[in-house]
């Protein structure tokens, strides 16, 4: 009995201790966490590996604010913010005048970066493919269904161009990509607004859908002969060959950082900042463009969040745009930066 | 400090367990019906607007277009269930077989096990493994076969051009490969558990062992062999991840295995993500179809099982 005593009493004291060190490295673990303003948003898939990226980097500037974007999809961040179980959203479409009246609070939007989206295609040994508007619309519309239709041969007369089907690629599942594409396709074919429309998921009557901008990438990368539309960034990392698109005063405009960074200096932002360059005017401008936008509330009740968000967004808007080329997006042009900064303001 | 004396006290307790046991047992088992039925009503509950509005032209109607707010989903039924079809065309015969060669005595046991092995670690291959593997190794191959079969075939509708890379064929060969340890591991315990009387009856009359395989082991082993096919055909119709990856998810109606197509999973996980309002409910309402169409498969499993277990009842 004296033994089962003594071990009772040990048994005791080593639980004791245990239990000690296990509340203090809780305590250690818990309490950093506990002073971090922890920061959370959702939305549109598009620009999340740069939200991410923001998040990571800024967290080295100001390591007491953790960020935590997810990419959940337009539609959903939107209904997220609506609900108000996040303290931002993320949307490629902005908010409608419809959903922003379910905002009590109100709503602040800013545009945070900026995207282009190219015609990529596969074709050895063409480069520098030149499609006019009536050429874009046809493809999708399945009217040009040859790579020697006369109406491409007519823009690139000394390319070599095969008789083989144009296969057309595009993305199967709902994007804020598909919806600017469609978007500009209705702008310049009355067809194609009238048969197929605009939105972020569409049925078009010809080709293969893959999901996500990489699906899309891969669908061209495999077969030779395919074109699909993708965002800029994937189709620069991926090698693949990007089309001259013809723009509202006919000239054919090669994607790049540069060409876009134009036609977004180009626009002129209403004061709800929610506008699309959907068929841009100037000669140099290119023409499948579009802004991303964050989505704030007018109001926060609790002001060591509100400082930390506007902190972030702001460190975004300046620093943060230095990250944008490096993953395919278009850095901000000063002039919109000063609007979505004087946006920012307006959050309180 | 010694041993119990009184051995039956000690047992006491453990005698009132068994109905604590059954207890347990009985709610989990009421748990999992009801999980089943929640997830029903839900599925219900969020289609409702749909059912609504389409009622059964839904499964007739050929129009997806989500932003005229025009559903229908019969090419994705279609594609659903002939990709599945074609994927047990060819995983059947290729599983039975390496079922044969696994339970017959073709081979030394150690390299009969190690072949059982590699073949059901083939279920152990994540699904999106496959539709990568897929793209880069099948696609290239199929479109091959593709451009070869529309040169030559195409008089056949289901080998009419033009052949793309991403399409129902491409899809079935790699949903085939996915169901093959399916269909592989629940034969061979079929065929294992034919009675050795039944094999040594069969020798001792003088039957070859084609005879022997063909005239008794596989006729005793039909049920197992059907009910592996049944559940293999359940597997190949709800696979998402590998075939929204390969099929090309289109929603064009066409006789050409060659063409893409679109299965119900594969348009769920496509479309889920950006979805609003009646394409929401839409949606849903295609998971309950294809909840239908995965119950009805599994219903006609069950019913040919019992057929096929009466029919052997005599030899088993």
């Amino acid at each position: 009995m004296a033994n089962d005593a003594v071990f009772a009493d040990s048994f005791m004291k080593i639980t004791t201790s245990l239990l000690l060190a296990l509340g203090l490295s809780l305590t250690v673990l818990v309490t950093p966490d506990a002073h971090a303003q922890q920061i959370s948003g959702a939305g549109a898939t598009f620009p999340a590996p740069l939200y991410q990226r923001w998040s990571v980097e800024f967290n080295k500037v100001q390591p007491g604010v953790k960020v935590n974007y997810q990419s959940v999809g337009s539609g959903a961040g939107v209904k997220n913010f609506i609900q108000g179980v996040v303290d931002f959203g993320a949307s490629d479409a902005a908010m409608n005048d419809e959903e922003i009246a379910k905002v009590k609070q109100g709503v602040v939007m800013i545009p945070a970066t900026a995207g282009e989206i190219v015609y990529a295609y596969n074709l050895p040994g063409v480069t520098n493919l030149k499609l006019s508007r009536e050429v874009m619309a046809g493809i999708y519309l399945g009217t040009v269904t040859k790579w020697n239709d006369p109406l491409i041969v007519k823009d690139n007369p000394e390319a070599n161009l095969p008789s083989s089907p144009i296969q057309v690629a595009y993305r199967s599942d709902g994007s804020g990509t598909t919806f600017v594409f469609t978007q500009h396709l209705s702008a310049i074919s009355a067809k194609f607004q009238k048969d197929i429309g605009n939105d972020k998921s569409v049925t078009f009557p010809v080709g293969v859908g893959g999901k996500g901008n990489e699906g899309v990438t891969a669908l061209i990368k495999q077969s030779p002969g395919t074109i699909g539309y993708v965002e800029y960034g994937y189709a620069k990392d991926s090698g693949l060959a990007m089309a001259l698109l013809q723009n509202k005063s006919g000239n054919f405009v090669a994607p790049s950082i540069e060409s876009g960074m134009a036609t977004l200096a180009h626009v002129q932002l209403p004061e709800n900042l929610r506008t699309w360059p959907v068929d841009p005017a100037e000669a140099t401008d290119y023409p499948i463009a579009s802004f991303t936008w964050l989505l704030l509330y007018k109001k926060y009740p609790d002001a060591a969040k509100l400082k930390a968000l506007k902190d972030f967004i702001s460190w975004s808007l300046t620093e943060g745009q230095n990250f944008s080329q490096e993953l395919g997006y278009i850095p901000l042009p000063s002039s919109v930066i000063k609007k979505s900064k004087a946006a920012l303001a307006t959050v309180e | 400090m010694s041993a119990p004396e009184n051995s039956n006290d000690s047992f006491a307790p453990f005698q009132s367990r068994p109905d604590l046991f059954r207890l347990l047992c009985q709610a989990a088992s009421v748990l999992t019906v009801l999980t089943l039925g929640f997830i029903i009503y839900e599925i219900i509950a969020a289609a409702w607007p749909a059912i609504q509005k389409f009622g059964f032209d839904f499964l007739t109607n050929s129009a997806w277009v989500p932003n005229r707010d025009r559903f229908g989903v019969l090419p994705f039924i279609l594609g659903t269930i002939v990709s599945s079809l074609v994927a047990i065309l060819m995983a059947c015969p290729l599983g039975l077989a390496i079922a044969l060669f696994l339970s017959e005595n073709f081979l030394a046991a150690p390299v009969r096990q190690t072949v059982r092995f590699v073949v059901e670690m083939l279920a152990a291959i994540p699904s999106v493994v496959y539709g990568l593997w897929g793209m880069f190794v099948i696609i290239p191959i199929s479109k091959a076969f593709g451009d070869w079969a529309v040169a030559h075939l195409s008089a056949i509708p289901i080998f009419s051009g033009p052949a793309y890379g991403n399409s129902l064929l491409t899809a079935s060969i790699v949903l085939a490969i996915m169901i093959l340890p399916t269909i592989t591991a629940i034969s061979r315990n079929a065929l294992s558990a034919v009675p050795k009387t039944l094999r040594e009856g069969a020798y001792a009359l003088g039957a070859t062992r084609w005879e022997a395989i063909f005239g008794v082991i596989l006729p005793t082993a039909a049920p197992g062999i059907v009910a592996a096919t049944i559940l293999a055909l359940g597997r190949a119709m709800g696979e998402t991840m590998a075939v929204a990856m390969l099929i090309g998810n289109s929603s064009r109606l066409s006789w050409s295995i060659l063409s893409p197509s679109g299965t119900l999973a594969g348009l769920l996980a496509n479309q889920f993500g950006e979805a609003q309002d009646l394409q929401v409910n839409s949606l849903m309402y295609a998971a309950l179809v294809l909840i239908a169409i995965t119950l009805l498969v599994n219903l006609i499993g069950e019913a040919v099982l019992r057929y096929t277990q009466k029919q052997t009842a005599g030899i088993r």
